[in-house]
C-alpha cells in the first residue's frame, strides 16, 4: 500500500484531471482566455465582514484573518479584492481520486462503499507532520487544477459508482464555499459528503456546513495546545468545540489521532483525550489512533512504534470507549469492529478491504447489539 | 525541525576564533578584538524629484540614484558603483515590490535608472531580469511583462515557477522562487518605505516574502521571528548583494494597501547592504512620520517590527539594529 503522499501525486483520474497533482508548474503568463479561466473559480467568499479602508474580517475559522486589500489570508486561497473577499477554490480541485471510505478512514459509516475524494489547494494551519504538505500549503496558482463544478463532481461521483464525495486530503474548512455547494448538489443527485477536517472552523460555518453533510471525519491532532501552539500553529479548544457541536447535530463523527512520538504520546494525554471523549462525546464515537509517518517538517522523528498505538488503545479501551482502533497498521486485529457488549468481531477488514461485515441491520447479528454508525 | 547547518559568516567566525586559540599559546596575549565596523545606510533626498507635477522627474531620480550609489560606494563614477555590485556574465535580478499596486510600489522610473545604470556597467540587457510574486502585481503597478530572452525580462513566480524540495530555517520552511535560485545570481532588492497592517513596517527584510510559495503562513505573530527566519534562507543570504528602498513615496499607515491620504512624498531613497539597518533607520522614519501626524507610535498597535532586533540577534547577524552601530549618511 502506497503511502497517503504517494497517491496524492499519482492518484488522477485522466478523464478528469490532466498532469499530476501537486506538481509546481512552470505556467506561461496568463493570456485573456486563462484569465477568463481564473475567473470561474472566483466566488463571493460566505464568512466574512467588511472593515474600513477595505480591510475585512474573515470569519470562517477561529484564526479570523485581518487582511488588507490585495492580500490573502493564512490559508492563501482566500483573498481581498477592493474589500469583498473572495474564494480562489471554487470547484478548482487539484486532486481527485476514488477512494474505500475506509481510507479516510470511516470506518462506521457505508463501509466497503467508494468515495469520490477530492481536494483544493490550501488550508487553514501548517501542521509539521502533514502528508498533503505539496498540496495544502500551497497557493492555488502554483498547483496544477481542474475545474469541477458541483453537478459535474456529484455527476462523477455517480459514474464512479461513488456512494459519497470526500471532501479531503488538505482542508476542505478553506474550500468551505465549494463544499457547500458540492454538498447540496451531491444531496440532489442521491450521493451523500463525508468531510475529512482538522475542524478549526468557527460555529456558524460548521452549523450551516452539518445541514448538508452526513459524516465528519475529525483530525485531532493532540489534546494539549502545546502542542497545537508548536506543531499545528492551530488552537485546540475551537476543535473540542467543534467535536461537541457535531454530537449535539447529531452528525456522524470519527476521531483520527496521528499519534506522533515524543510529541503527543504520553499516557497522561491519551487518558486526558479518552476522559474528554467519554464525557463530552459519549462512548460510541470511533477513535483512530494512527501510525505517523515521517514528513514534511517531522522527518527526523521515526515511525510511531506499534507498542505506542497499542498502548493509546490500551488507556481508550480502560476508558470505556466502545470503538478503538489502532490505524495504519495493516492486518492489526485493531482495525476490525467488535460488538462491545459480546465482543465478537462484527467487521473484519484487512487494510481498507471488508472481509466480513456480520450485522444486521446495523445490529450484531450475534446479539443484537448495535453498533453505532450508518451502515446503508 | 532542524535549522540550516552553521552559515557561512558563523562558520568563519568559528574558525576564526579557532585559530586566534591555536595562535595564542601559554605565553603569548591576545590582542584587543577590533569594533565591529558601522553599518551604512545612505539616505539620499531631493526635494524637487517631481518637479512641478506629482510625477518624478526620470532625470532627476537617475542624479539622485547616483548620489546614493556613489555616496554608498564612495566612488565618484556611477558605473564605478554598480560594478561593486555585479560582475559582467552574472544575471542581476531586480526584486521589486508591486504588491500594493500603482502609488506604493517600486516605481517604473527608478527601475529604469537601475536598468541603464546595470547596462553601462556592464551587465547586457539580457542579464537584468525583474521580478516579483505574481505577473498580475508587476501589470498593476505598470510594468510591461517581458520574457524574451534577448531583453530585460520581466516576469513573476507564477511564471517562473518554484523549486521542489522545500529550504528550511528556524520557523520558516518554503519553496523557493527559481527566479533566485535558478535564474539570478545576484540580486538587488527595490523594497518600497512603508508600514503593514500586521507586521509593522515592511522594508528589505519583507521584501524577500516574495522569494517563497507561502509568505501567508508567516503573518501571524507579528512577522516574528518569520520575516527574520526567511531572510536566512540560504539563497537569500547568499544573493542579495543590495537594498535600494524607493522612498520616493512612502506610507505610515494603511499599509501594504495603497492609502493614498496616508502617504507623503519623502522624495528620496534608502541604500544598505544591511537589510536590518536599513529597516529600522526606516522604521524610524515611519515613526517620526507618525508622530508628526499626530498618530501612536506602531507598538501602541500592536505592530511593532519585532522581528528586526530578530534578524539582528545572535541567532540571526542579519545586520544590526543598534544605533550606536549604524553610520546614517545623508546626502
Amino acid at each position: 500500500m502506497g503511502t497517503r503522499r504517494e497517491f496524492v501525486k499519482s492518484a488522477m483520474l485522466p478523464c478528469l484531471l490532466a498532469g499530476g497533482a501537486g506538481r509546481w508548474t512552470q505556467a506561461a503568463p496568463l493570456a485573456g482566455a486563462e484569465q477568463q479561466e481564473e475567473a470561474r473559480f472566483i466566488v463571493e467568499a460566505a464568512f466574512y465582514e467588511k472593515q474600513p479602508y477595505k480591510k475585512i474580517r474573515c470569519k470562517l475559522c477561529p484564526r479570523e484573518c485581518v487582511i488588507d486589500d490585495r492580500e490573502r489570508g493564512y490559508c492563501g486561497v482566500r483573498e481581498n479584492r477592493g474589500g469583498v473577499y473572495y474564494t480562489l477554490v471554487h470547484s478548482r480541485v487539484c486532486t481527485a481520486h476514488v477512494d474505500p471510505i475506509e481510507k479516510k478512514p470511516f470506518f462506521h459509516f457505508l463501509p466497503g462503499s467508494q468515495a469520490f475524494s477530492i481536494a483544493t489547494a490550501g488550508c487553514n494551519v501548517n501542521c509539521k507532520m502533514c502528508q498533503n504538505w505539496e498540496i495544502s500549503q500551497a497557493r492555488p496558482e502554483q498547483v496544477r487544477a481542474t475545474y469541477l463544478p458541483p453537478r459535474q463532481l456529484a455527476a462523477a461521483a455517480r459514474e464512479n459508482q461513488c456512494a459519497s464525495i470526500a471532501y479531503t486530503y488538505s482542508e476542505p474548512v478553506i474550500y468551505y464555499e465549494y463544499m457547500l455547494d458540492a454538498a447540496e448538489a451531491a444531496r440532489a443527485a442521491g450521493v451523500k459528503s463525508a468531510v475529512v477536517t482538522g475542524a478549526y472552523i468557527h460555529q456558524d460555518p460548521l452549523r450551516k456546513l452539518c445541514q448538508r453533510v452526513d459524516a465528519v471525519k475529525v483530525d485531532l491532532k493532540a489534546f494539549s495546545q502545546k502542542f497545537y501552539k508548536e506543531v499545528v500553529n492551530g488552537e485546540l479548544k475551537p476543535v473540542l468545540d467543534a467535536l461537541v457541536t457535531l454530537r449535539k447535530l447529531g452528525m456522524w463523527t470519527e476521531i483520527v489521532y496521528l499519534v506522533v512520538p515524543t510529541l503527543n504520546d504520553s499516557d497522561q494525554e491519551f487518558k486526558a483525550l479518552a476522559a474528554w471523549i467519554k464525557s463530552e462525546l459519549g462512548l460510541d464515537v470511533p477513535v483512530h489512533f494512527t501510525r505517523f509517518q515521517p514528513q514534511y517538517l517531522l522527518k527526523n522523528l521515526p515511525p510511531t512504534p506499534l507498542k505506542t498505538l497499542e498502548r493509546a488503545k490500551a488507556v481508550a479501551d480502560a476508558a470505556g470507549l466502545h470503538y478503538v482502533y489502532v490505524g495504519n497498521v495493516p492486518e492489526h486485529p485493531a482495525e476490525n469492529t467488535y460488538c462491545p457488549k459480546c465482543r465478537r468481531a462484527v467487521v473484519e477488514r484487512a487494510g481498507f478491504t471488508i472481509k466480513a461485515l456480520r450485522l444486521r441491520k446495523g445490529k450484531c447479528q450475534y446479539c443484537q447489539q448495535e453498533i453505532a454508525g450508518v451502515w446503508s | 525541525m532542524g535549522r540550516v547547518f552553521p552559515n557561512r559568516r558563523r562558520f568563519l567566525g568559528l574558525v576564526a576564533g579557532s585559530l586566534l586559540t591555536h595562535s595564542t599559546g601559554r605565553n603569548a596575549r591576545a590582542s584587543a578584538p577590533a569594533a565591529p565596523a558601522k553599518s551604512r545606510v545612505v539616505i539620499a533626498r531631493d526635494a524637487d524629484l517631481r518637479g512641478a507635477g506629482a510625477a518624478l522627474d526620470s532625470g532627476r531620480l537617475l542624479k539622485l540614484l547616483d548620489r546614493s550609489l556613489q555616496s554608498y560606494f564612495a566612488t565618484d563614477s556611477p558605473p564605478e558603483a554598480w560594478k561593486r555590485l555585479a560582475r559582467p556574465g552574472e544575471v542581476v535580478g531586480l526584486k521589486v515590490n508591486c504588491l500594493a499596486g500603482r502609488g506604493i510600489s517600486t516605481s517604473l522610473p527608478l527601475v529604469e535608472a537601475v536598468c541603464e545604470r546595470l547596462q553601462q556597467a556592464g551587465i547586457p540587457a539580457r542579464n537584468i531580469v525583474i521580478w516579483d510574486r505574481l505577473n498580475s502585481d508587476l501589470e498593476s503597478a505598470g510594468f510591461r511583462l517581458a520574457t524574451s530572452p534577448d531583453r530585460i525580462r520581466c516576469l513573476g513566480n507564477d511564471a517562473l515557477g518554484y523549486e521542489t524540495e522545500l529550504t528550511a530555517y528556524g520557523s520558516a520552511a518554503s519553496l523557493m522562487a527559481r527566479a533566485l535560485t535558478e535564474v539570478c545570481d545576484a540580486v538587488i532588492s527595490l523594497p518600497v518605505l512603508k508600514d503593514h497592517g500586521i507586521v509593522g513596517v515592511t522594508m528589505a527584510l519583507k521584501n524577500m516574502f516574495g522569494a517563497i510559495h507561502n509568505p501567508n503562513k508567516y503573518h501571524v505573530a507579528v512577522g516574528n521571528p518569520y520575516v527574520a527566519d526567511v531572510y536566512m534562507l540560504p539563497p537569500i543570504r547568499q544573493k542579495v548583494r543590495l537594498a535600494i528602498c524607493d522612498a520616493t513615496t512612502a506610507q505610515y499607515e494603511g499599509g501594504p494597501s495603497y492609502m493614498p491620504h496616508w502617504t507623503w512624498p519623502y522624495n528620496g531613497l534608502i541604500v544598505a547592504r544591511d537589510p536590518v539597518a536599513l529597516d529600522h533607520t526606516g522604521w524610524r522614519i515611519i515613526e517620526k512620520k507618525r508622530a508628526e501626524k499626530g498618530m501612536k507610535p506602531l507598538r501602541a498597535m500592536q505592530r511593532e517590527p519585532a522581528y528586526i532586533a530578530t534578524a539582528a540577534d545572535a541567532a540571526h547577524r542579519l545586520g544590526t539594529n543598534d544605533p550606536a552601530r549604524i553610520q546614517v549618511i545623508e546626502v
